[in-house]
């Protein structure tokens, strides 16, 4: 087994209201940021893992996601890097 | 009748909820401590309003993993009552009892205060004692309470007769005014397929005596009461 470092993204799903987004954009458009169009608010979760390779790790990170780390009523997920620790 | 009120680190309308069964309802209750993997004879479950785990993650996500919701799902699956406010509808909607979901309230503010809900369906295991269309006040206290589901899966909520309270104006009708959340369709309360789940995010415990500033939480109560030992 080796030690890897997963890196998951959890975000509001596109249609779903994101008001804590929304006035992070107007906040960023007041700043000058003209160019922003739309900001999304979500979580950047990293987990220490155990795995016999990387695409065990990622695996095991996907099961997490699915089973508690983010709700499939509203949100996506994304394994955004798998290194090893 | 027997209340098994469920204590979750971080729950704090639990001793709300006990008072309201054994002072206003004048019934039995008993509080389950989460990491109980039994229900001591519960006719009725209440998943009670708080902040269990401290919201981390998500409202509900990790309380619905405690010793005790394996025994609450199951109590659930034979059709006997659970009663889920506030933290609870959270929870009972993380673990599957209940479609949907509970976000941030659209303003971003935490609301604490009394709203009208008007009684959608009386054909209920919860609210036989109201009249259909009747509207109560009962408080409201969350971060996290804007209600929300797929198109068909609201249309089957509807179309069932699963929407039980909706946030309404002092018109008794729903507005953009009156919705203190931003629930989709105000949606304020809705019961499982077989109608022995009720999640809601206002606090009926909260309003069962005149002290209180509204007893008109006291028949949903009564409700169970009637329906359950009949």
């Amino acid at each position: 087994m080796t030690n890897f470092r997963v890196a998951v993204h959890v975000i509001p799903r596109r249609g779903i209201l994101d008001p804590q987004g929304t006035a992070v954009a107007h906040a960023l458009q007041t700043l000058g940021f003209s160019g922003v169009a739309d900001v999304k608010v979500g979580r950047h979760i990293v987990i220490d893992v155990a795995a016999r390779d990387r695409e065990g790790a990622s695996s095991a990170a996907r099961q997490m996601c699915e089973k508690l780390l983010a709700n499939p009523v509203t949100e996506d997920f994304e394994i955004a890097t798998v290194e090893p620790a | 009748m027997k209340f098994g009120i469920v204590t979750f680190p971080g729950s704090n309308c639990d001793y709300d909820a006990f008072h309201a069964v054994t002072d206003a309802l004048g019934e039995e209750a008993v509080y389950l401590w989460h990491r109980q993997t039994d229900l001591a004879g519960a006719d009725v479950v209440v998943l009670p309003g708080g902040f269990s785990y401290g919201d981390y993650l998500r409202a509900g996500a990790i309380a619905r993993f405690s010793p005790i919701m394996g025994e609450v799902v199951a109590h659930a699956r034979r059709g006997a009552p659970v009663l889920a406010i506030c933290n609870g509808f959270q929870i009972a909607c993380e673990a599957g009892l209940l479609p949907g979901a509970l976000l941030r309230n659209a303003s971003l503010s935490f609301v604490a205060e009394t709203v009208r809900l008007r009684v959608e369906s009386a054909d209920s295991l919860f609210t036989s004692e109201y009249e259909p269309g009747q509207i109560l006040r009962i408080p409201i206290a969350h971060g996290e309470g804007r209600y929300t589901a797929d198109e068909a899966t609201l249309d089957r909520l509807e179309g069932e007769g699963r929407v039980l309270f909706r946030y309404v104006g002092a018109d008794g009708e729903p507005g953009e005014g009156s919705n203190p959340n931003g629930s989709i369709r105000a949606i304020a309360g809705i019961v499982s397929e077989g109608g022995n789940v009720l999640g809601m995010m206002p606090h009926p415990e909260r309003a069962v005596e005149p002290l209180l500033g509204s007893s008109d939480g006291l028949a949903l109560f009564e409700s169970l009461l009637s329906r359950v030992s009949a």
